[in-house]
């Protein structure tokens, strides 16, 4: 990142937690001019998750600002509440209730991170916008997975066009997370211990179903055995059920065999949870809408190359075609628990860290 | 650096630091009975007789305070609270729409939690308060009314306020009158006495003092039902134990700053002037807020359309200027300036503000930095403002 630093300006996003800290000093470091900025995404600060995991609140924010101070970069709060709800909490459910399961950091990275808050700092003079994510960007422009697989990001930035990413800085992708902490307590980063945060930063208590019932109503309906058609459980709304689930279904008959079963598919006209054994969650084909293909233009042939659709899912190799605004991918062996909304991204293999080569957003599977 | 943000605080006078310094130095809690104590006593005794002098007041109405929020909150609450003690018809507080939030939100704070009635007083286009408005609601309200309160002038726009004329009709009602002349002492003439004010709020950094001493000029005649009970130093109506250092360099500024109102009013003005037609020379769609001629002398208000007011004053910080949008901000988030709604704008223009505020230290060099740097950052925060259509 060294090559074009020397006086540019850059935007370096702070959530507040160590990595994005520790990314902004890091650019400091390269030599580029950066000035941090924290995103108020919360309409109320005080009902997003509080304390160390989330990324929303005033304690972040605080959190944010005071590891600004110590990096000696000026800081402002933007609020981009308004954008945030209307292109990312709003669409998460509306995902949810038309029986899809959305990945609302990606969203967020889609909408917010690398669009509202990219275009507003380059129409101020900005170059680039930094982040903390666990991504490899290099001078060849392509988005490479981290070095620290546990923590890898680039699912969640597989969105990104290449236009978007020439205005993109991860000074973090060459470093495990390990070496980030040690770092921030070495900086005198108060943020070095804070612990990671996961799930959604938008509900508070982690309790997604509930999140969603309050925005849904409650909507009891059936669950079905998808052999037998038998009515085996009920459910208090069938969004929030992702495909392949097992855990809380709470079926009040036992399956035939003994076998577990589990979430096949989720019909909102219905509002029908249909759920069967593990095997007919395989899937062979993968249909996804909305492709970008990071990496370049979009391929008229198909490639070879290997795929992930899920957030810390394993990846599978797989053909990938794109033709009239869809990607397809033919996995080479089925694999289970692809639920349509999640990103169906592709990777090239890389000795220097595969490449992310385009997305798409699952709109259908077959098996 | 160019610094053109006096209105939110301006730098300490020498004077004053050499005070500060000489009083720290000495031991001594004003309410012992010791020789050291007496000497605090002493020096604390002096400052309220040269805060007295200086503002028109007897020295036995001066009491020292936290800063202009707790005076602020007092004046407001203690009187109303005392009011209503004694009338329990007084049941109603009356407010300018313009108030400084610590002002305002002590006010809301009496109608949410005290079950106190509210009124806020309409002010028109230049952020002036509508005298009929007071008038009228006088004439309707008289004997419910506990308190009245109307800053001397606007922190944001600079509008300086028919006070006096406020005064006097709430005095021909027999109801307490309160102002915060937080942003006026050292600005334009400021004289408790003749203003005919129950209480007036002063503080102690917007006029070369320390930050977090103030006073509230409190009529011996007023009732005010403390805040913060314990020691009762200050006539019973303020506890805790006198900052001897602070208050003694906060009367230093106080009698500095009204001594030379006059020339400040002259230079500032003149350089306030010229940077007003600075900017609306670089910037001619340029909106100046608030009343063009009954302003405060260090104050420009704008708003830039087109623009957000945050978006500017990052611009302007990269380049070393320091100035505000005026308004306050939540959580670091700029808000829609209250005031500027009350004037009747739209959010757009309420979002679109910056203020540029004068001071002591300022010179015709700061004019010229900022006249030089505006032009661009305005093109530039109004490209950003238009990529953000969704807010407009
Ligand atoms: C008009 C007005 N009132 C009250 C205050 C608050 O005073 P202080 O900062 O001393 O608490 C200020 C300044 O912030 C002010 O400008």
């Amino acid at each position: 990142m060294r090559s074009r630093a020397r006086g540019t300006r850059v935007l370096a996003a702070m959530s507040g937690g160590v990595d994005s800290a520790v990314a902004a000093a890091r650019a400091v470091d390269a030599g580029y001019d950066v000035t941090g900025v924290h995103l108020a995404l919360a309409r109320n600060p005080q009902t997003y998750r509080s304390g160390a995991r989330g990324c929303c609140t005033l304690e972040d924010a605080r959190d944010a600002r005071r590891a600004a101070d110590v990096i000696g970069i000026p800081f402002y709060v933007w609020d981009m509440a308004d954008e945030f709800h209307a292109s990312v909490v709003d669409d998460f459910v509306a995902e949810y209730a038309a029986g899809r399961t959305p990945n609302p950091c990606l969203r967020c990275n889609e909408k917010i991170k690398f669009a509202a808050v990219l275009d507003r700092a380059i129409a101020l003079g900005f170059d680039a916008v930094v982040t903390g994510h666990h991504a490899r960007l290099g001078p060849d422009g392509l988005l490479r997975r981290s070095v620290d697989m546990g923590k890898d990001q680039s699912y969640v930035l597989a969105v990104l066009t290449r236009e978007q990413l020439a205005h993109s800085i991860f000074p973090l992708g060459d470093s495990f997370k390990t070496g980030v902490r040690a770092e921030a307590a070495e900086r005198g980063l108060a943020v070095a211990e804070k612990p990671d945060s996961h799930d959604i930063c938008f509900i508070a208590d982690g309790d997604t179903r509930g999140f969603l019932a309050k925005r849904l109503g409650e909507a009891p309906g059936d669950i079905v055995d998808a052999a037998s058609g038998d009515v085996v459980g009920s459910h208090a709304g069938a969004f929030g059920f992702t495909v392949g689930q097992r855990k809380g279904l709470n079926l009040t008959r036992p399956s035939a065999d003994g076998r577990p079963r589990y979430v096949l598919s989720i019909t909102p006209v219905t509002n029908t949870v249909t759920v069967g054994p593990g095997e007919a969650l395989e899937v062979s084909t993968v249909a996804a809408e909305r492709p970008v293909w990071t990496a370049g233009s979009l391929p008229s042939t198909p490639t070879e190359c290997e795929v992930q659709i899920r957030a810390h899912g394993e990846t599978v190799p797989a053909v990938v075609t794109v033709a009239d605004g869809q990607m397809t991918a033919t996995l080479r062996w089925p694999v289970r628990g692809v639920a349509a909304g999640q990103a169906l991204v592709a990777y090239r293999p890389d000795p220097a860290g595969d490449i992310v080569l385009g997305s798409a957003t699952v709109s259908l599977t077959r098996s | 650096m160019t610094y053109l943000d006096h209105a939110a605080t301006t730098p300490m006078l020498p004077e004053a630091i050499e005070a500060y310094a000489l009083a720290a130095r000495d031991v001594g809690n004003a309410s012992s009975l010791h020789a050291p104590g007496r000497r605090a006593r002493r020096t604390v005794e002096e400052a309220r007789e040269r805060v007295a002098a200086a503002l028109g007041a007897r020295p036995s109405e001066v009491i020292f305070t936290g800063g202009g929020t707790e005076s602020d909150n007092l004046a407001v609450k203690g009187v109303f609270w005392a009011r209503r003690t004694d009338d329990p018809k007084r049941n109603r507080v009356v407010a300018s729409a313009a108030e400084h939030h610590a002002v305002l939100d002590a006010v809301d704070w009496l109608g949410r939690f005290e079950g106190a009635d509210v009124s806020l007083l309409p002010v028109d286009e230049l952020g002036r308060v509508d005298v009929a408005a007071v008038r009228f609601e006088l004439d309707q309200r008289c004997d419910e009314i506990a308190m009245i309160t109307a800053m001397w002038a606007n922190n944001e726009v600079g509008t300086v306020q028919p006070v006096t004329e406020l005064a006097a009709m709430a005095a021909e009602c027999g109801i307490p009158f309160h102002t915060d002349a937080i942003q006026a002492i050292g600005q334009v003439p400021v004289d408790f006495a003749a203003c005919g004010a129950a209480a007036l709020t002063a503080t102690g950094h917007k006029l070369g003092g320390p930050t977090g001493v103030g006073a509230l000029l409190l009529g011996r005649e007023v009732g005010c039902t403390p805040l913060l009970h314990g020691g009762g130093q200050e006539r019973d109506v303020r506890s805790g134990t006198l900052d001897v250092a602070g208050i003694t360099a906060f009367a230093v500024a106080v009698e500095m700053a009204v001594k030379a109102q006059q020339e400040t009013a002259a230079r500032v003005g003149a350089l306030r002037d010229e940077l007003v037609s600075r900017v609306q020379a670089a910037v001619p769609d340029a909106v100046l807020n608030g009343d063009p001629e009954d302003r405060l002398p260090g104050n420009a208000h704008f708003s830039f359309p087109g623009c957000e007011g945050d978006a500017l004053l990052l611009l302007l910080d990269a380049q070393g200027i320091a100035c505000s949008t005026g308004s306050a901000c939540s959580a670091g988030i700029a808000q829609p300036s209250h005031v500027l709604l009350a004037m009747g704008a739209d959010e757009a223009r309420a979002r679109s503000t910056l203020r540029f505020s004068l001071g002591h230290t300022s010179t015709l060099d700061d004019v010229d930095v900022l006249a030089a740097a505006l032009p661009s950052a305005v093109e530039r925060a109004r490209r950003a403002g238009s990529v953000r259509g969704g807010r407009s």
